[in-house]
């Protein structure tokens, strides 16, 4: 196996490029890949300040390395969700990347600032935890992104991950999220821009991406995540990609290039995201569709109940 | 040769010498799915690892809703 560039041996084989590469030449790629949809999704400009969604894992940890790599003005945030030992593994573990290299990381504990955790709102609200947990970190990122004056969002969705949200969307045809389901949103009242620039990027590069560049992130995974929905879907999808390579890349491409503007189009206005009437939260002073936002409410409901005791630990 | 698993983890003895495709294939492992690392650098898939060798399948798949 050679690099496709300077034919020295390989170290990776990408089989949707049809193409092998060596430590160096595939660090480039990432970067290079990373740059393209910058630029062809117009997510930011070269001077831009962004606030990177970091949880520890390999996605975020990457992504804030390679926009550091090309450049770019990012700080990190993360955010504690209280879920037992995977929390406290990958607060270490994302603590310890950001003062390895001295960059700016914000840290919001949910405990410590709100009186509540991610597996002890799921019990008060009875939905999944996942709901509670993604309500929270929209609403904190989202926050300190307008409060911090950043240009951008950036989270670590990379290919496989937006191919597995448009396949759900799909088989339901969940048409007003086709609508939305883009890799750039503009910035509108109250909310801030958000981009993911590692759409280009499969899973399985950015596992090599950390393994090449000696980034420790943390492999367990959230135990809450165990059985959901999403990775059925990407289990769906590696299982078609192993007998046809390109077909993730095909699938999702092809809907940006072919589809999503029909769904947008159709979407009535009162769905669109960018036309639903919103007010300012009276308790925390960000957007909202009600008197206080649904962030709040979920504090208020959940502050001060009694923790739940984590009986699943940090390996699902 | 050992075989480091993850999720559960676990460790295999798997005799040698094996290709890496033959070795996911005889864990009926997705190459998608996975990457094989030894002495924290990547293996590529054409490899053949030895009796000797110690390497983590580690699974690439991550699982979060949002
Ligand atoms: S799997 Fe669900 S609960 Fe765990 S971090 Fe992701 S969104 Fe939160
Ligand atoms: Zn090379
Ligand atoms: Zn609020």
């Amino acid at each position: 196996m050679k690099c496709r560039v300077c034919r020295e041996p390989a170290v990776i084989d990408i089989r949707r490029h049809n193409a092998n590469f060596c430590s160096e030449h595939f660090l480039r790629l990432c970067r290079d890949q990373v740059a393209r949809a910058i630029k062809d999704f117009e997510m930011f400009e070269p001077g831009a300040r962004l606030l990177v969604a970091v949880s520890g894992g390999k996605d975020s940890l990457a992504v804030w390395d390679i926009l550091r790599e090309l450049g770019y003005d990012a700080d990190g945030l993360y955010i504690g969700l209280g879920i037992g030992e995977y929390s406290d593994e990958s607060g270490r573990t994302t603590r310890a990347f950001a003062e390895q290299r001295g960059w700016p990381l914000q840290i919001i504990d949910l405990r410590e600032a709100y009186d509540y955790d991610v597996p002890t709102a799921a019990k008060v609200t009875k939905r999944v935890p996942c709901s509670a947990c993604g309500l929270s970190k929209r609403h904190l990122f989202d926050q300190a992104a307008v409060e911090g004056g950043y240009d951008a969002v950036v989270t670590g969705h990379n290919l496989d991950d937006e191919a597995a949200v448009l396949f759900g969307n799909t088989l339901r045809w969940q048409t007003d999220y086709l609508a939305r389901q883009l890799p750039v949103l503009p910035a509108r009242s109250g909310f801030p821009r958000k981009v993911k620039p590692l759409v280009r990027l499969g899973e399985r590069e950015m596992v090599a991406y950390c393994v090449l560049r000696g980034i420790d992130y943390i492999v367990e995974e959230c135990p809450m995540a165990a059985g959901n929905k999403h990775l059925g879907y990407k289990e769906a999808l590696n299982a078609i990609e192993a007998q046809s390579p390109g077909s993730k890349q095909a699938f999702y491409f092809g809907f940006l290039d072919r589809a999503q503007a029909h769904f947008a189009a159709a979407a009535p206005t009162a769905e669109r995201s960018d036309a639903v009437e919103l007010t300012t939260c009276s308790s925390c002073g960000g957007p909202s569709s009600g008197e206080i936002c649904a962030f709040c409410f979920l504090v208020r409901r959940t502050a001060g109940a009694q923790p739940v005791a984590l009986t699943v630990k940090g390996s699902s | 040769m050992k075989v480091h698993l993850r999720n559960p983890s676990r460790t295999l003895d798997v005799p040698g010498p094996v290709s890496i495709v033959a070795l996911l294939q005889r864990l009926e492992l997705n190459r998608e799915t996975v990457l094989v690392i030894r002495s924290g650098t990547l293996v590529p898939g054409d490899a053949v690892l030895e009796d000797a060798d110690e390497v983590e399948i580690r699974p690439v798949i991550s699982g979060g809703a949002t």
